[in-house]
């Protein structure tokens, strides 16, 4: 890995922020560069960010139990946008919604406990898969 | 009437035996007597400034603490229901969770509510949702809390508009509204009025009930939320308590006696898993509001000097691998908020770090608090750690570090505290704090320099199926925006458009209380959206700078 751009972004009403910004500094202790949405933003405002900023991957966190809704929103926002960014999706999703959010388009989900390592490791998986270099 | 000559000892007994005692046997398991507190002659006791023993002088002799469960999901037939429930296991309080929409002041119809409409609490848009959210509870008897901050002062002007409806006085009714804005700036994030229009309305609930709710505790000032973002226990108390003091510098700016305020002015700790840091944490907690409150503001009235709180164990310290181990977990950290003398506990559901609780695992979290406080006997006698060489120690260690962080806030705020607070969110210097002992504990944990049982160590049955978890589907959402439209096509637009305008030039004008024209809005159904449009018409929207 060597510099990728990563967005990370809290979508929807959700102000849980611990994980997003402890997730934003292990990603850029890693190497990565990182762009941090702020709270509040909607599908439509973290792709365009996403587009705008060229990033090669976006993490979404999300605390609320919204993600089943929203989530699969920013995939669509993206594609509507022409562009073929991956969307990886942190946070409290319980194992029954996952083959549903594989099927929405997430490219990753990391739910609570992943260590540090496996974070990166998961992310750079995404981005090798996406062909990003 | 305390004589000089008298010890606190003899001072103490004087209190305890004109305070009532709950019927139970106290005595140890094998048969020992129990006294109510141990301690030397001229110690401090419990119920004696500065209350690092607790603020009362018979503690649990006279009453448990309140076991009060926060409950909240869906609409609010769904959680009237699980009111009833909670009522029916032996929980004795109420404490209502509401939705991401209620809390940032949003209607379900709103298009930013998408998705989460009843997911995180209950959807409340208007007085009718609270009729049904307390329908069939007599609110002249349980004592209810809300935990509300941004649109406190609107979701309490429903709440004492439909306690009226249903025939009980505003005077009558016992509760707690959360009302603390400064850790939603600071932690929790749901904020919506910039903060110095935010704490306009936070005056005005204040004054509201120190004039005509006596038994209402108007602000809780919380560090649950700040602990749960990632601060240490020293920075919880201190932001806390820091937080408590503008409250008060805000309620004497306005012209309000002290000692007609503070007594209901309420705290709420997290109970994390270090147990003896937070014990020390409660005790010191108690100590410094009192002397602050007598040093620095002059209080006469003891009980404006009794820190009272709640205690929630702490949802941060949940997994999601082997979520059973949970039940251990809290237990431990509940009975670390016995020891330390809460007044109000919430246990956490094993199921917490997935999704919503179950009603099984809210009741196992209930059962917790009912072994603690009927098995175990730990609530027989009143700090029982007190005098212990290691917690006393820890407790004037807290106390110190707390007391920095207090120098450095009184000096950003060139003398007030209620300044230093607003400048330090505005600076950033809360959230930079909290993230980076957010960050702290994360690297430790990944350097495996702390063990966390089911994630970084003892793995073994992680694989096992997930527990049953609940589910909340999208028609929630739909029967709530379906009943919204209703209640608007019910009500009288030109008396909902006439008490928006009144509500918009009186908000306008810092000098008024804007309770009245709240209560009257309830009581013309108008919704939460519409109600906080309006004043965010005229206070503008915060919005954060982000920052990693």
């Amino acid at each position: 890995m060597a510099g990728e751009r990563i967005l990370v972004a809290k979508v929807g009403l959700d102000g849980h922020d611990r994980g997003v910004k402890v997730v934003a500094r292990i990603l850029r202790d890693a190497g990565y560069e990182v762009i941090y949405t702020g709270l509040f933003q909607t599908p439509e405002t973290v792709a365009a960010a996403a587009v705008d900023e060229d990033a090669d991957a976006i993490g979404l966190s999300m605390l609320s139990g919204a993600h089943m809704t929203l989530a699969p929103l920013v995939v669509e926002a993206v594609r509507a946008r022409g562009a073929d960014i991956p969307v990886i999706l942190g946070g409290t999703v319980p194992d029954h919604d996952l083959d549903d959010l594989t099927a929405a388009g997430i490219a990753a989900v990391l739910t609570p406990g992943t260590t540090a390592e496996d974070i990166v490791a998961e992310v750079q998986r995404v981005l090798d898969a996406s062909g990003v270099h | 009437m305390t004589s000089p000559t008298e010890s606190p000892r003899a001072q103490w007994e004087r209190a305890f035996n004109a305070s009532p005692s709950r019927d139970a046997e106290f005595t140890t398991l094998s048969g020992i007597p129990l006294d109510p507190v141990y301690g030397p002659e001229d110690g401090e006791f419990p119920g004696q400034y500065p209350y690092t023993r607790g603020p009362y002088a018979s503690m649990y002799r006279s009453r448990l603490w309140t076991m009060r469960m926060f409950a909240g999901f869906g609409t609010a037939d769904d959680t009237n229901w699980r009111f009833k429930e909670i009522i029916r296991a032996g929980g004795t309080g109420l404490s209502t969770a509401f939705d991401m929409p209620t809390l940032l002041g949003l209607d379900s119809d709103d298009p930013m509510s998408l998705g989460e409409v009843g997911r995180c609490g209950v959807a409340v848009d208007t007085l009718a949702d609270m009729e049904d959210l307390y329908a069939g509870i007599d609110l002249g008897e349980i004592t209810t809390s809300m935990t509300i901050n941004s649109p406190a002062a609107v979701i309490f002007a429903m709440f004492v508009a439909q306690a009226e409806k249903a025939g009980v006085s505003r005077a009558r009714l016992g509760g707690t509204l959360q009302n603390d804005i400064l850790k939603e700036y600071q932690a929790q994030k749901e904020f919506v009025f910039p903060p110095r229009q935010s704490m306009r309305l936070v005056r005005d609930t204040i004054d509201f009930t120190a004039a005509e709710m006596p038994r209402w505790n108007s602000v809780s000032i919380s560090g649950y939320h700040i602990r749960e973002a990632g601060s240490t226990a020293v920075e919880e108390l201190a932001f806390t308590l820091a937080n408590g003091f503008a409250y008060v510098e805000l309620a004497l700016a306005a012209g309000l006696d002290i000692d007609t305020f503070a007594p209901r002015l309420s705290f709420f700790f997290n109970a994390h898993i270090d147990f003896f840091e937070e014990i020390a944490k409660y005790r010191a907690a108690r100590r410094i509001w009192a002397r602050w409150m007598k040093d620095r503001y002059g209080a006469t009235d003891p009980r404006s000097m009794q820190c009272r709180f709640h205690t929630q164990t702490a949802g941060v310290s949940l997994t999601a691998q082997q979520p059973e181990v949970n039940i251990a977990r809290t237990a431990i950290e509940a009975l670390a908020g016995v020891l330390g003398g809460t007044q109000s506990l919430h246990t956490n559901s094993m199921d917490e770090a997935l999704a919503l609780p179950t009603e099984k695992a809210a009741r196992i979290a209930l059962r917790t608090q009912q072994v603690i406080a009927h098995e175990t006997n730990t609530a027989h006698v009143a700090d029982p750690l007190g005098g212990s060489w290691y917690v006393e120690s820890l407790t004037d260690e807290v106390e110190r570090q707390a007391e920095e962080i207090f120098a450095h806030l009184d000096a950003l705020g060139d003398g007030s505290m209620l300044e230093g607070a607003i400048k330090g969110i505005e600076e950033n210097w809360f959230q930079g704090r909290i993230s980076d002992s957010a960050y702290d504990l994360e690297r430790r944990m990944n350097a495996g320099q702390r063990i966390t049982v089911g994630v970084n160590a003892f793995t073994e049955g992680n694989e096992e199926a997930q527990i049953q978890l609940l589910r909340i589907t999208n028609e929630d959402e739909q029967r709530q925006r379906k009943r919204l439209d209703a209640v608007r096509a019910d009500r009288n637009s030109r008396q909902v458009e006439e008490v928006l305008e009144r509500l918009r030039v009186e908000a306008a004008d810092p000098e008024i209380n804007l309770m009245p024209t709240l209560i009257d809005a309830a009581n013309a159904y108008v919704s939460i959206g519409e109600m906080m449009g309006t004043m965010a018409g005229v206070f503008g929207r915060h919005v954060e700078v982000p920052s990693i």
